[in-house]
């Protein structure tokens, strides 16, 4: 099970002398154990796998990257007014 | 959803097909080696849109395909006993076992919980002083830090009603070993997003340099798997065996350090066999002498275990992404998610799971 | 006799069923006159007979039955009282059957909670006046405690077919229109949140509800609908895939207009599940001919039951009894029936 769902995380607290969290996924809510990202700040995202933070997303790294492929876009590599329905004909 | 749907925006997915399409000038055989991004690549129909030149074929990463059948077999007797509680992972529940499966058990009175975290287990062993509480400790280096906060965790708590059967296995071994096969087709790599967010990407670096091939440490949303099948594209092209890391808001050169010290505190590299596939040495993990009293196979001193698959089924080989799960004799024929003859066609995260329940009208049945 | 409570005594928060209570004796009496009678009573129970004599209208009759055994008893959004109501009305009404009685049996675990008991029978009488029909015989067994978990609920119902209408999964034809009431998903993510065990909160609330007001309106205004069903267990991808397997052919289903709440879709994607696969208590699909989907989309959301209904797909002649979904990228796969119990005990 590789799945790791992000999530903000807006409540901090202590449970069994472990740091816990409570994380929210779009509304829905989890408890997380935060033991794994230590420095992490309610407000923040996270990637949650198994009842467990396992990494605060690096919001900076995510605007890089997905800044990079829209430029594929700009460079003009093809025409953005495809229809996408003709994906099929690829 | 944050961090979802950006990364599932069509738009966003055809400009990097486009890419791919422009920037492949000849065959290319790259293997993803996690079984979320196996599913995910089926589920949304990547493989479909990817030009004929860019094959992808399926790994091993799905730790539930390859638990041993033998661990299997222990599970389901130790299940079975009176005053066990047993818990996993939903996943585990339907994988065969000789002759049953955990679901199997459930129904003929053995007390079988699915848990979503190792966590949950060990809140079960608290409000349970009386059980004996087991939790299936399966998973690749994602779910090792939680298999390990909760050993660990009992073990600061005086928890003694609890034990795991430990069934966790490793990536960069298993990507040797097929790469070490003489019938290796693989030519590069995406390596699994959340496995390299726990233990970095530096591991694969010998690998890449020993054996040829480009790595890229790969997310799991289709604009992910796109640019991280682009980004390998191009290695290939350039005949560059790099790593190189595309799943960057997660992904660090040295992973989580907190996560990786917690494991090794717990656990200790093992030799390990993979269902379907063999041993694989140092592939897996087993718990230190100082956690061996949470050993539930050592507690349990279950014998008699039978340990043989069904000589019809293919799932070694569709581990190794030797075989696609259609061209199986077997598959969607006398091996279908409700009669499985092994692991693989039942796990979500198994290749041919996949493949039946997303794929099969591709395929004239 | 007729009995006609005037004032009955309140239940004290300590009062359970006891075994006693199911054997027929004082204390059934007890219990019909103190929880039952004072919210179910009308002229048909008030008599107390082992039966109901009714007299039905001519034509043809529609008969269902459905068994509900949820678990939490109580959930965001309702309670088995009013999912035994609205269910059984609905399975009347997806045949296009107007719904007219109802007959209910309990079975309850010793040590239940009165007040518990009382409280989902409120909301059985509720749930009936408000879909218009009437409950109007009924049997009550109590079994040990461990038996059974809290308490299970039979209802069977009895409705009249309207006249010019032919609805069934039998009837599909290449072009018609697959109509979808609103948003997939609500109930069985209620469910899941208030599972015990589950590290998991959401404010998703069931959307159980009575459809046969909506129902009627759609079939008045275009009677020649050709098939509904409202996705119970297994979702729209179990109504979807049983529907075109009955009438042997394809559906296309298109990922992009499939409405689901932001936390339902959250709740999905943390469990791992296909909002396809999980249980709905108030929507319906149906399957219509192509020139008459405006008129049923306009009519629907004009009903507070179906402000968000959208069209997801159509009948082909492609891979009868499949149901195929085409993504947003353009690709497509399946959409299978889920293998089993994603959710035990749902409805």
């Amino acid at each position: 099970m590789c799945l790791a769902i992000p999530g903000k995380l807006f409540e901090i607290f202590d449970e069994n002398g472990l740091k816990m969290g409570t994380v929210d996924v779009n509304g829905a809510k989890t408890r997380a154990c935060l033991e794994y990202v230590p420095d992490i700040q309610i407000g923040q995202y996270t990637i949650i796998h198994a009842g467990f933070a396992l990494k605060i997303i690096d919001e900076e790294e995510a605007a890089e990257s997905l800044k990079l492929w829209q430029e594929l876009i700009e460079s003009g590599a093809f025409q953005p007014d495809d229809d996408l329905s003709s994906a099929d004909s690829l | 959803m944050k961090y979802i749907d950006e990364y599932r925006d069509p738009l966003l997915a055809r400009n990097l097909l486009e890419e791919i399409k422009r920037k492949a000038t000849r065959h290319w055989t790259i293997m993803e080696i996690c079984g979320g991004q196996t599913h995910s690549i089926i589920r949304n129909g990547i493989d479909q849109l990817l030009p004929d030149s860019i094959e992808l074929v399926h790994g091993p990463g799905c730790p539930v395909c390859v638990t041993p059948l033998e661990s299997i077999e222990r599970a389901l007797l130790i299940a079975a006993k009176k005053d066990v509680i047993f818990t996993s992972f939903g996943d585990m529940l339907r994988v065969p076992g000789c002759s049953k499966d955990l679901f199997m058990v459930r129904s003929e009175g053995g007390d079988v919980r699915i848990v979503f975290s190792p966590l949950d287990a060990l809140q079960i062993a608290r409000d349970n002083p009386l059980k004996e509480i087991v939790f299936f400790a399966v998973g690749f280096e994602t779910t090792a830090p939680a298999n390990a906060m909760a050993v660990y965790q009992a073990a600061r708590e005086g928890i003694e009603n609890f034990s795991v059967i430990v069934s966790q296995v490793m990536v960069p071994p298993a990507m040797c070993a097929i790469l070490s096969s003489p019938d290796n087709r693989v030519q590069g790599f995406l390596a699994a997003g959340h496995v390299c967010a726990i233990m970095g990407y530096e591991e694969y670096e010998p690998v890449a340099r020993e054996f040829n091939v480009p790595i890229v440490p790969t997310g799991f949303e289709p604009v992910d798997l796109l640019a991280g099948i682009l980004k390998t594209l191009e290695l290939l092209e350039e005949g560059r065996s790099e790593v190189v890391n595309l799943y960057r808001r997660v992904v660090s050169r040295e992973g989580n350090r907190f996560a990786q010290e917690t494991i090794r505190k717990v656990f200790e590299v093992r030799d390990r066999q993979w269902r379907g596939i063999g041993l694989i040495p140092g592939s897996g993990l087993g718990l230190r002498p100082d956690f061996s009293r949470f050993d539930a196979e050592k507690k349990f001193n279950v014998t008699h275990i039978c340990a043989s698959e069904s000589p019809q089924c293919k799932s070694g080989s569709v581990l190794q992404g030797i075989l696609k799960p259609d061209a199986c004799p077997a598959f969607a024929r006398e091996c279908t998610p409700e009669h499985p003859l092994g692991a693989t066609m039942v796990s979500s995260e198994g290749a041919c799971a996949a493949y039946y329940n997303y794929h099969r009208n591709a395929y004239s049945l | 006799m007729t009995i006609a409570p005037a004032c009955p005594l309140p239940l004290m928060q300590h009062e359970t069923v006891q075994m006693a209570h199911g054997a027929g004796g004082r204390l059934s009496q007890t219990l019909m006159q103190r929880v039952f009678m004072p919210h179910l009573h009308n002229s048909f129970l008030d008599l107390l007979d082992d039966q109901a004599k009714l007299e039905l209208p001519a034509g043809r009759t529609a008969f269902t039955t459905d068994t509900y055994v949820v678990s939490p008893v109580f959930f965001p959004g309702g309670n088995i009282g009013e999912l035994a109501v609205n269910g059984t009305v609905n399975d009347l009404a997806v045949g296009g059957a107007i719904p007219l009685y109802l007959s209910t049996g309990f079975v309850l675990e010793e040590g239940f909670s009165l007040v518990a008991l009382e409280t989902i029978v409120m909301s059985m009488a509720s749930a009936a006046q408000n879909a218009g029909v009437i409950i109007v015989t009924g049997d009550t067994k109590v079994v040990g405690k461990g038996q059974c978990d809290s308490i299970f609920i039979n209802t069977s119902g009895i409705g009249t077919i309207r006249e010019g209408v032919n609805l069934s999964c039998c009837n599909l034809k290449k072009g018609d229109c697959i109509i979808l009431s609103g948003t997939v998903g609500d109930h069985g993510m209620a469910i899941m949140t208030s599972r015990e065990g589950l590290s998991f909160q959401s404010h998703i609330t069931s959307d159980c509800a009575a459809l046969n007001g909506m129902i009627g309106k759609v079939l008045d205004a275009v009677p020649m609908i050709h098939a509904m069903r409202d996705p119970t267990r297994g979702g729209v991808a179990a109504t979807l895939n049983e529907l075109a397997h009955s009438s042997s052919v394809g559906i296309e289903i298109n990922e992009t207009s499939i409405p689901v709440k932001p936390d339902v879709r959250g709740a999905c994607e943390l469990l791992g599940i296909d909002p396809l696969h999980v249980a709905n208590e108030g929507k319906l699909v149906l399957v219509v001919p192509a020139e008459c989907s405006e008129t049923v989309l306009n009519v629907m959301r004009a009903h507070e039951h179906g402000r968000d209904a959208v069209i997801i797909g159509s009948v082909v002649n492609d891979h009868p009894g499949m149901v195929v979904m085409r993504t947003v990228f353009g690709s497509r796969r399946i959409v299978d029936l889920p293998l089993g119990e994603q959710l035990p005990r749902i409805c």
